[in-house]
């Protein structure tokens, strides 16, 4: 378990830094936009645990980011609760829609499982709009409280809890991958019918992915709220989510923990320096015209080229994009 | 462990735009704000942005303030809520702006306001309705001589009197400005005898409202009231040529965004007649505020050349006033700090082109000014005529009428 | 509810419903019969609108440029055709996830670049019969649901014919049933595939003319009809014509009626209800092969 331990590491060293990010950078806009960033990796990591290892498509990332959030609206207005509660609520839930779309939808083909992904996003929003509770279609002012201790603001924690979340979504998709879970998910994608033959419990697992992955998108979903101190659900349920969720992980490359978070920390930082220099519409453009690119003439993503690079050049075998033994040991 | 490489490298660039320092001499003031300038209320948002760079170029001729130049930091926010956070915590992070203005209108600055709360900042309300009700920050004040809901809403209620309405119909959009306008007429309802008959709340995406006029126009009622945005506000007003509203209907309107545009007059025309609905500025002998004629002429003037609004009666002459007050309370304070400037426009009337202005509670209007115009006899595909008095008769309230209201189905015979 | 408002609402739905057909049309036979996962059909829908909004700004009719651009959008369609074969069916792997994502991304870049083009705001189209309505005793039609509702109509009942009757009709059919059977007898299964694209994708320009006849139309209008023409191809049983105009009616009927009692913010959701429904009861859909 070298792998695990240099993982453990590299995992705790994120944290560190992201704490010691907190205390040396003056400017409030890094940790504004370096959420956005992190949140991404939650996304995109979460997206690909079902759609990078089983290939099932979820076209409604921003359903279960919006359930996230939504969950944490509902706790927050009707009991206050702390920040923890509604990341472990919204974590449930998310995972329980995810459970339910799977259980409807995941015996038939794989496009019928997108569509109904779809489907759900609106169904949800339908429900939130006319929820008046949690502020409806017109949304709802959400009062931060204030900074806890080592933090000079607000948005500082929360850059920390996502970074955390972060790591926690990243080290459960690596788990899924090297464990016989993800053997069994990846079996599925290259052949259903011959896993199922093979005696791959394939129902049960891709019950399993499609829970996790709703789950993982519902946590980061969660902080959501506090963060933009307002929640509609226009924004929340946006399309953009469930692009930007599926554009990272396919250009960062779907066949290892690593493409997802490769994937969003590039797109999401690219984003997140445009929209300060350029409009909006053109950073959400560069994610279609990527994704379309990559789609095409790099189906293995930004992990496949690398390991063609490294092959060519002779190396035997790239640490990069190892399917098996999941992380690389060479670092 | 090169893993995380990426990662740091990636923050780090994200870092770095803001480790880079400033240093220039006389520096600029800088006053940061979005406002539409595609999207639905860019109708409204254009003029709004072309009055204020007017004042700009106004305040820089003269010397500018505290010797200083003055620079505009625009955004285009579309209108839309989802985008002004993010806009306004770059432009006080990044941008660094000294002063700050409010998105235009209610539902794009509803999410702004915690922000300027928790840094405490100074915001000027570019049009938005009871934005600060429930926060009641210090330092914020609204350009809209509306004050509250209810308030607004009274002198349109008043009307129902001497027409002898008894029941009311309420349409109004899911969003920030339309509910609060709606629950403004709600609650005065009782006051006025009129039984509520028909309540309808639409999302803001709706396009189509034949189904919604049909099921109105079913009850049967004396007073339509709708609380709408520019695009559901023309999609209403043809639903409601096409479909009919039915006999009895003798006011409609009320607190429909976007027809106090140009270009939605114009493209409404004939079906606008009879409309009664609110405004802040019409070409009427009792809004004739000095300096007000002079400054829409000049508008009228660069508007032709930047093709917005040729008549500029809504937003302008008001987000004009935004300058002069902010210019008057940065030269009597000599500073720019946001606790002395928001001290003083708390405490001072300020001379301006839409008259003298006071701050009450919560930063409104002390005494508002709402007017409701009823559109009279329009022509199709003909903006000129809006230009003079007639077209938009002042009928309520008391203080700035113009002439008594016409029941909505006669004014359409 | 009033029965008389019951009735105004069902015609309505007739006339939106086979507006509903007419939009998803071009889908059953790329998605029903082509087995092509079409996410950006709704997308070109959109694009087609556009096109009439641009030919409208010179003067011409509506109808007669979503006529005028079917040519140029059949093009569109043979050449994205080509394009999604030689990039995904032809290697086959992988195919069912590149695919999706390939077509969501062209949609997202329509969308976005309609926005660049156009920006966010709302156009319409003038002409004639929009803005007046037929009386029917109390009843008041707008014209601007009857045109479409006649052109839907003849749309579809034109489409069923040339698929059962002519010679490249029945090819279509008989590649989305047997495509080795089909190339056995020697016509070749990829260029049957191009042509019917090509004429799904036509259909967008004429049912892209009708939305901005229908009403205002914005870039993000595609999302909406994502739901409402997969709802109508899927619940249609895939493939089938008929049974597209029979499902067309069904959800605009149940819209129309859920519009006028319970209002427009429960109305989004009826579409996707609809095939929430049909996915988990009867995948096959109401006329399914």
């Amino acid at each position: 378990m070298r792998g695990g331990n240099r993982f453990l590491a590299a995992a705790v060293l994120v944290l560190i830094a992201a704490l010691a990010l907190t205390h040396t950078v003056q400017n409030e806009y890094f940790f504004f936009a370096g959420y956005v960033v992190l949140q991404f990796v939650v996304l995109a990591t979460a997206w690909n645990i079902l759609g990078g290892y089983a290939g099932y498509v979820n076209f409604g990332s921003g359903a279960f980011f919006a359930v996230g959030a939504y969950t944490a609206v509902a706790l927050i207005k009707a009991l206050d609760a702390p920040l923890i509660v509604q990341v472990i609520a919204a974590f449930l839930l998310s995972g329980l829609l995810g459970f339910g779309v799977g259980a409807l939808t995941l015996r038939l083909r794989g496009i019928f499982f997108s569509i109904a992904t779809v489907a759900v996003a609106v169904i949800c929003e339908t429900a939130v709009i006319n929820w008046r509770f949690v502020g409806g279609s017109r949304g709802l002012a959400i009062l931060q409280p204030a900074a806890p201790l080592w933090f000079e603001s607000y948005t500082r924690f929360l850059f920390v809890v996502m970074a955390l979340i972060a790591i926690f979504s990243v080290a459960l998709a690596r788990y899924i991958q090297i464990s016989w879970i993800g053997r069994g998910l990846r079996a599925i994608r290259d052949d259903e019918d011959a896993a199922e033959c093979a005696g791959v419990p394939t129902l049960k697992l891709k019950l399993a992915a499609a829970t996790l992955s709703g789950a993982l998108m519902g946590a980061a979903g969660a902080p959501f709220p506090l963060y933009m101190s307002f929640i509609e659900p226009t924004s929340v349920f946006s399309l953009n989510y469930a692009v930007s969720a599926l554009a990272m992980p396919i250009i960062g490359g779907t066949s290892s923990w690593v493409g997802p978070v490769i994937g969003a920390v590039l797109l999401a930082s690219v984003q997140q320096i445009v929209t300060v220099t350029i409009s909006s519409e053109l950073n959400v453009l560069v994610v279609g015209v990527l994704l379309v690119a990559f789609v095409v003439a790099a189906p293995q993503g930004i992990l496949g080229l690398a390991e063609r690079l490294i092959r060519s050049r002779g190396v035997a075998r790239g640490a990069l994009g190892a399917r098996d033994n999941g992380i690389g040991d060479r670092s | 462990m090169l893993r995380s490489w990426p990662t740091i490298f990636a923050l780090l660039a994200l870092a770095a735009p803001a480790l880079v320092s400033d240093a220039q001499e006389q520096k600029p003031i800088r006053i940061g704000f979005s406002i539409a300038q595609t999207g639905p209320l860019s109708a409204g948002g254009k003029p709004g942005l072309l009055a204020l760079q007017i004042w700009r170029d106004d305040v820089n001729a003269r010397g500018g303030l505290l010797g200083r130049p003055v620079e505009l930091v625009v955004y285009d926010d579309q209108g839309n809520p989802a985008l002004t956070p993010g806009i306004y915590t770059k432009l006080v992070d990044v941008d660094k702006v000294d002063l700050l203005i409010g998105p235009y209108g209610t539902n794009p600055t509803a999410p702004v306001m915690p922000l300027v709360k928790r840094r405490d900042l100074l915001l000027f309300g570019n049009f938005a309705l009871e934005a600060n009700a429930q926060l009641h920050h210090d330092k914020y004040f609204n350009i809209q001589p509306w004050a509250l809901a209810k308030d607004s809403a009274a002198p349109f209620l008043q009307l129902t009197k001497p027409l002898g309405a008894k029941t009311i119909a309420i349409l109004a959009a899911d969003a920030e400005f339309s509910q609060v306008a709606a629950t403004g007429v709600r609650q005065e309802l009782k006051d006025y005898g009129l039984e509520l008959v028909y309540d309808q709340n639409y999302p803001p995406s709706t396009v189509d409202f034949s189904s919604m006029i049909r099921a109105l126009r079913a009850k049967k009622p004396d007073v339509v009231y709708v609380a709408s945005y520019p695009s559901d506000s023309a999609a209403i007003i043809r639903a409601a040529n096409e479909i009919g509203l039915g006999d009895n209907v003798k006011l409609f309107g009320g607190g429909m965004v976007g027809l106090q545009y140009a270009s939605l007059m114009e493209a409404l025309g004939s079906q606008l007649t009879g409309v009664v609905n609110y405004h802040v500025w019409a070409p009427e002998k009792t809004m004739e505020f000095p300096g007000v004629r002079d400054f829409l002429a000049r508008y009228q003037d660069r508007a032709k050349q930047a093709n917005v609004d040729p008549l500029g009666f809504y937003l302008p002459p008001f987000d004009y006033a935004i300058g002069e007050l902010l210019a008057q309370a940065v030269t009597a304070t000599k500073s720019l700090d946001h606790k002395a400037l928001a001290k003083y426009l708390r405490e001072h009337e300020v001379k301006t082109v839409v008259g003298p202005v006071r701050f009450g509670a919560n930063g409104e209007w002390a005494s508002p000014r709402i007017i409701y115009v009823q559109f009279r006899s329009v022509e199709d595909k003909n903006l000129e005529q809006f230009r003079k008095a007639g077209k938009q008769v002042i009928v309520a309230p008391e203080a700035f009428k113009t002439g008594d209201v016409i029941p909505f189905n006669q004014a359409r015979k | 509810m009033t029965p008389e408002l019951l009735i105004e609402a069902v015609v309505a739905g007739i006339l939106l419903g086979s507006f509903y057909a007419a939009v998803s049309i071009g889908l059953s036979i790329a998605f029903g019969l082509l087995d092509v996962p079409h996410i950006a059909h709704p997308a070109f829908l959109v694009l087609g609108a556009y096109g009439a909004y641009l030919l409208g700004q010179h003067g011409l009719d509506p109808l007669l440029a979503g006529a005028a651009l079917t040519p140029l959008f059949f093009l569109g369609g043979v050449g994205v055709y080509r394009f999604y074969h030689a990039a995904f069916e032809r290697h086959g792997s992988d195919k069912g996830l590149r695919g999706l994502a390939f077509f969501f991304g062209v949609a997202f870049i329509v969308e976005v670049g309609l926005i660049r083009v156009f920006g966010v705001d709302q156009r319409m189209v003038e002409a004639p019969y929009i803005g007046k309505s037929l009386a029917l005793g109390s009843m008041r039609l707008p014209l601007r649901m009857l045109v479409p509702f006649a052109v839907a109509l003849a749309l579809t009942i034109a489409l069923s014919l040339y698929l059962s009757r002519t010679f490249a009709g029945r090819a279509i059919k008989a590649v989305a049933q047997d495509q080795t059977a089909l190339a056995l007898m020697g016509a070749d299964p990829v260029r049957v595939k191009q042509w019917a694209f090509g004429i799904a994708t036509a259909t967008c320009a004429v049912a892209g003319a009708l939305l901005i006849i229908l009403g205002p139309v914005e870039p993000g209008l595609g999302r909406l009809y994502i739901g409402r023409t997969f709802c109508v191809a899927v619940l249609a049983g895939l493939g089938s014509l008929p049974g597209t105009l029979a499902a067309g009616l069904i959800l605009g009927i149940a819209e129309s009626v859920v519009l006028t009692s319970f209002g427009a913010s429960w109305a989004p959701a009826v579409a996707f209800g609809i095939l929430l429904l049909v996915l988990a009861v009867r995948p096959a859909g109401l006329f399914g092969r």
